[in-house]
């Protein structure tokens, strides 16, 4: 079994809950077997009794039955406290990113905000410096925008090669939500603005105060200063009460628990644009304010995490393409490393700056080794390169925006495996 | 932030055939509508981001302002928020301090997580050390070797730490915590008094070593079949030699 500790043991907690089960087969594979007293021909015991009713739970949950987490990287950051939790991939349908399972970036824990006390102030190059409270945001007319998030480390950890285990923490650096807010645009005409401005700061009230530099031409565009997450308020890691919404940026820049914005006439250069989120080449010198995450794509199914064990036969490859510069157009597949590639269907709907689902259908016959990619490209014309192309590029020390093909090798017996190969 | 576990890629670990020919596709573009995408502002003039002067303004076209919603700030109001020192000083606030004043605060502050020279201890961050290194295969990015602005690092200090208790010190201590770093760095002496005229004129190593967006930097070539022309695949790095398959690599309890 190569499921996780968590997976493991609940699933042992759901064997021993079902009592003198009968395990059929012995594939090595998560398929319960269940408890043969509640399937056919059988009547299960949920449905010999009641259940419990409306509001048991006025805020609802998810079957207790259902296991998939966030998790995080010990090796990867000094402490939890400024760390990273990752999105089990494998484990979404569609493209929206429950909440709970939003991944967590931040860099001084996560702020408890009583939204009567939140205030947000705008000053520096504008005609009317304001303080806005939560009412005033939601008073000003708003958008809804899905659009994905994703951490400019994503992947990261593998520029010199593969090394972690599965789909969470090669991509998990990402997710994808419907924000809901105000068009910053629409606040930046209530202060107005002076002449000359040309960025602005974005000011978070954590504990870090994490700052970052944005060009003013941007929050004129699609900058969104979001309350609202999949239909109800910004969950906490995620910047409750009010977040930067910076569609197709670096998430680092989508500044949480906002308290503050100052238009300027220059980048401010801050520790977050300079000592880090900054791409360092081999000649030494590292590029800076690279905003933009370029198009990129993943399988889900299989990956490590879901094995194609004891499952030989019709498998639908799926995965997740997404592009910060537009609509993905594109997403072909490869199961032979390359040589030969299909193009997989789009699932609607496809959305600029949003994840986008792809499914192509294969066969897979035990024994059969295959290494499965995918390439996405999008509007602009921009296609995912391979690793090698981007090593190239950029040798292995710019740790951000690594955007390449991923490989998934499926050995003989169905086990998945990252890696990296030739190309 | 994100230290590396693998430092070296090993060889070939498995084989698999493949055969065909290239047949290449260059997608459409259209290379100003990207570089738009790719860089969303003029920069000054020069082949180094600059900080001493103005940028481009950008074209701004406001819908009237909705009456009645935003109050006014006052200046007190700002003063109070208005934390960001810029790369160039601007905004650096009254006070000084110096590597001297600064050592004290350091270590009571500081040196439980940086070391008592600035050298990191476990995963936490040098602050010294690695001049020279940003073109080897372990580059550390720390203020003598990468730090962009000697007012940066006043502005960082002020606005995160101590840790576990941000901007709970006073200007004159960050000051001169921000002039013993540099000291550490020999960068200045320990008697230099650092403040909001000198902070400034420190000539930070790699002030030079900032440049602008360099993508996109990969060709746009989508080929569909026989790609690797008879080249046989052979996978470079195997994930196993570290972690098995599956959730290994993290996980979800506390500690």
């Amino acid at each position: 079994m190569s499921l996780g500790k968590d997976l493991k043991s609940s699933s042992r907690r759901g064997l021993l809950r079902a009592g003198a089960a009968s395990l059929a087969s012995a594939g090595g594979v998560a398929q319960a077997a269940g408890n043969a007293e509640n399937q056919p021909p059988n009547l299960p015991e949920w449905s010999r009794s009641l259940g419990p009713g409306v509001i048991e739970e006025t805020y609802g949950t998810r079957s207790r039955h259902e296991t998939a987490v966030r998790r995080y990287v010990p090796w990867l950051t000094p402490d939890r406290v400024s760390s990273v939790s990752f999105t089990p991939l494998a484990d979404m349908h569609g493209i929206i990113t429950p909440s709970g399972l939003h991944f967590e970036r931040h860099h001084g824990g996560v702020p408890d905000i009583d939204p009567s006390d939140y205030r947000m102030m705008i000053h520096g190059m504008v005609e009317r410096p304001l303080i806005f409270t939560l009412e005033d945001l939601k008073r000003l007319p708003s958008v809804s925008r899905i659009h994905f998030i994703e951490c400019p480390a994503n992947g990261g950890m593998e520029w010199r090669g593969a090394q972690m285990s599965g789909v969470q923490f090669t991509h998990g650096m990402l997710s994808c939500s419907e924000w809901t807010g105000v068009p910053l645009k629409l606040l930046l005409a209530q202060t107005g603005l002076r002449a000359g401005a040309s960025w602005l700061l974005a000011e978070a009230s954590d504990a870090a105060h994490l700052a970052r530099s944005i060009p003013l031409s941007k929050a004129l565009d699609d900058a969104i200063i979001a309350f609202g997450q999949n239909g109800e308020a910004v969950r906490p890691q995620q910047g409750y009460p009010v977040r930067l919404v910076l569609p197709g940026y670096e998430g680092n820049m989508w500044i949480k628990w906002l308290r503050r914005i100052e238009i300027g006439d220059r980048p401010w250069f801050t520790r977050w644009e300079t000592r880090t989120y900054t791409d360092l080449m081999p000649d030494g010198l590292a590029r800076q304010f690279t905003f933009v995450n370029e198009v990129n794509s993943v399988i889900t199914a299989p990956c490590p995490e879901k094995p194609l064990r004891g499952r030989p036969g019709f498998v639908e490859i799926s995965g997740l393409a997404w592009s910060g510069a537009g609509r993905v157009t594109r997403v072909d597949v490869s199961v032979d490393g390359g040589d030969n590639w299909r193009t997989a269907t789009l699932q609607d709907p496809v959305l600029p700056k949003a994840l986008t689902r792809f499914r192509i259908p294969w066969e897979w016959a035990e024994g059969q080794t295959a290494c499965l990619q995918s390439r996405a490209m999008d509007e602009t014309g921009r296609v995912q390169p391979t690793i090698t192309a981007l090593r190239r590029a950029r040798g292995v020390e710019s740790i951000y925006h690594k955007n390449s093909i991923h490989t998934w090798l499926v050995d003989r017996d169905g086990t998945v495996v990252n890696v990296q190969i030739d190309a | 932030m994100f230290r590396l576990m693998l430092k070296v890629a090993g060889g070939a670990a498995a084989v698999m055939l493949v055969a065909g020919i290239v047949q290449a596709q260059q997608a459409p573009n259209s290379s100003a509508a990207i570089s738009e995408i790719y860089r969303p502002f003029t920069a000054p003039p020069g082949d180094r981001t600059r900080a001493d002067i103005a940028w481009p303004a950008s074209a701004a076209a406001l819908t009237a302002p909705i009456p009645g919603i935003g109050r006014a700030a006052t200046n007190g109001e700002i003063a109070g928020w208005d934390i960001a020192v810029r790369g160039d000083g601007h905004n650096l606030p009254p006070g000084s301090g110096t590597a001297k004043e600064g050592e004290e605060l350091y270590v009571t502050h500081c040196a439980a997580c940086h070391g008592d020279f600035g050298e990191g201890l476990e995963r936490w961050p040098a602050l010294m050390g690695g001049r020279g290194s940003l073109r080897s295969d372990q580059p550390k990015r720390t203020i003598g070797s990468f730090w962009q602005h000697a007012p940066g690092v006043f502005d960082y200090i002020r606005r995160a730490m101590p840790y576990a208790a941000p901007q709970s010190l006073s200007n004159d201590e960050y000051y001169a915590i921000t002039a013993y770093v540099l000291f550490l760095n020999e960068l200045i002496g320990e008697d230099d008094k650092m403040d909001a005229a000198s902070l400034p004129k420190i000539a930070m190593p790699n002030r030079d070593g900032f440049v602008l967006e360099g993508r996109p930097d990969t060709e746009d070539s989508a080929c569909m079949s026989n790609c690797r022309q008879g080249r046989p695949v052979s996978v470079t790095m195997d994930s196993r030699r570290f972690v098995e398959p599956g959730s290994g690599s993290g996980t979800s309890q506390p500690e």
